[in-house]
């Protein structure tokens, strides 16, 4: 069974697993695939026409959907990897070990935003960003560098208290915990996570840089806590909302996949600790 | 929702001008109030933006939002997209909205420090 960890508690080799891992994906051209596909999402979803994997209710269904597939990949290559979350209410600085050289390296130079060490870093050789919207082919990052803060565990507390999965109109407009989540509304917490960590990650390929996948893990982590604490509370929208996946729709790329097979993560993976 | 909202401030907005159109012209314009096209030079980067008769994105591509509004720096299109709250962002500052195109427009030059957008490509 797959455990997920919080990156903070990974050994040395564990953490050597899971970057070892990555750079087969890379290698292979599979991590590339994941790339132009979210950036296809996020470039089509629009709030006013058919809407999946952002600004909508089926954000959470399909990036944990996202993430099974990724993690999956991962596993292909060394069956002892899982994905780890990044807990950043609590790792909430460029200080913290997610960010040193022997694991996602460090912040961008103010120069370009070129990050400079690390296993991801241009100057490794083993990290081309290939699927990408501007001439630059290097990772960038700018953690926390326009002022932004991370959110905080009592931000997180007031958005798990939103008892309503999800609003009409079912998008960047909607109140309810799905876009409080998402971050369109309110005090912003995914969204902010991917402005915190800048350079790719605050774009439409922002899973070019690996830190995507240990934020959504924790973005995924907090969709169970909220379901813990809101255990009547359901998927919505249940039925027939036009551009809208409702509880029983099928979710593009996939066609095989509904919000409702996704409710439950513990036949795919537990976490390390209680949520 | 938000196509519908900007179609009627359309409404309001055009009715000073109402009588040099014909139905046919009218249909053929985008949803945007006249005033949001701006074209510029910001931090050395030409910036344009207005409405698109093709729905943006070149005609050719499929990027599928038919937003009715392009965005360009140096020529090349920047895709963008308004929220349902009149807000826009942008592929390269996804996840940060901004109230105006141009604003959108003037943070993806600060983004790209100078790199050129690559053509629009989805597979």
């Amino acid at each position: 069974m797959t455990v997920r960890k919080n990156q903070a508690l990974l050994t040395a080799d564990e953490k050597r697993r899971f970057v070892d891992a990555l750079l087969a994906l890379k290698r292979s051209g599979t991590y590339d695939a994941f790339v132009t596909t979210h950036n296809g999402f996020i470039m089509s979803d629009t709030d006013s026409g058919a809407r999946v994997g952002h600004r909508s209710p089926s954000f959470l269904p399909w990036h944990r959907r996202f993430l099974l597939e990724f993690e999956r990949e991962l596993q292909s290559v060394d069956p002892s990897v899982s994905l780890p979350y990044w807990d950043w209410t609590a790792d909430r600085t460029a200080a913290s070990s997610l960010w040193a050289a022997d694991f996602l390296g460090g912040t961008g130079r103010a120069r370009d935003g070129q990050v400079m060490d690390g296993p991801f870093s241009a100057a490794s050789g083993a990290w081309p960003i290939t699927v990408r919207v501007d001439g630059r082919g290097h990772l960038r990052r700018a953690l926390g560098a326009n002022g932004v803060q991370l959110p905080t565990r009592a931000e997180v507390d007031s958005v798990l208290a939103m008892p309503e999965y999800d609003a009409p109109p079912w998008n960047s407009a909607s109140d309810g915990f799905r876009n409080h989540l998402e971050g369109w509304r309110g005090v912003n917490l995914h969204n902010r996570v991917h402005v915190w960590v800048g350079g790719q990650m605050a774009t439409g390929v922002s899973p070019n840089d690996p830190v995507f996948w240990l934020h959504h893990a924790f973005v995924d982590r907090l969709w169970t806590e909220w379901q813990e604490r809101h255990p009547d509370s359901p998927y919505l929208p249940a039925v027939g909302t036009a551009d809208v996946v409702d509880l029983q729709g099928t979710m593009r790329p996939w066609n095989d996949v509904t919000p409702g097979d996704m409710l439950d993560h513990t036949p795919h993976y537990t976490y390390d600790t209680a949520a | 929702m938000s196509t519908i909202t900007r179609r009627q401030a359309l409404g309001a907005a055009a009715g000073a001008t109402a009588a040099l159109a014909t139905a046919g012209a009218a249909r053929a314009l985008p949803a945007h109030t006249g005033d949001d096209s701006f074209d510029e030079v910001y931090r050395g980067r030409r910036i344009q933006g207005g409405p698109s008769h093709d729905g943006g994105h070149g005609g050719g591509h499929h990027a599928g939002h038919g937003g009715g509004y392009a965005v360009h720096i140096d020529g090349e299109e920047l895709h963008v997209m308004q929220n349902a709250d009149g807000t826009w962002i942008s592929v390269v500052n996804h996840y940060e909205p901004f109230a105006t195109p141009r604003a959108v427009a003037r943070a993806a030059v600060v983004e790209l420090q100078g790199a050129a957008l690559v053509p629009l490509t989805l597979s």
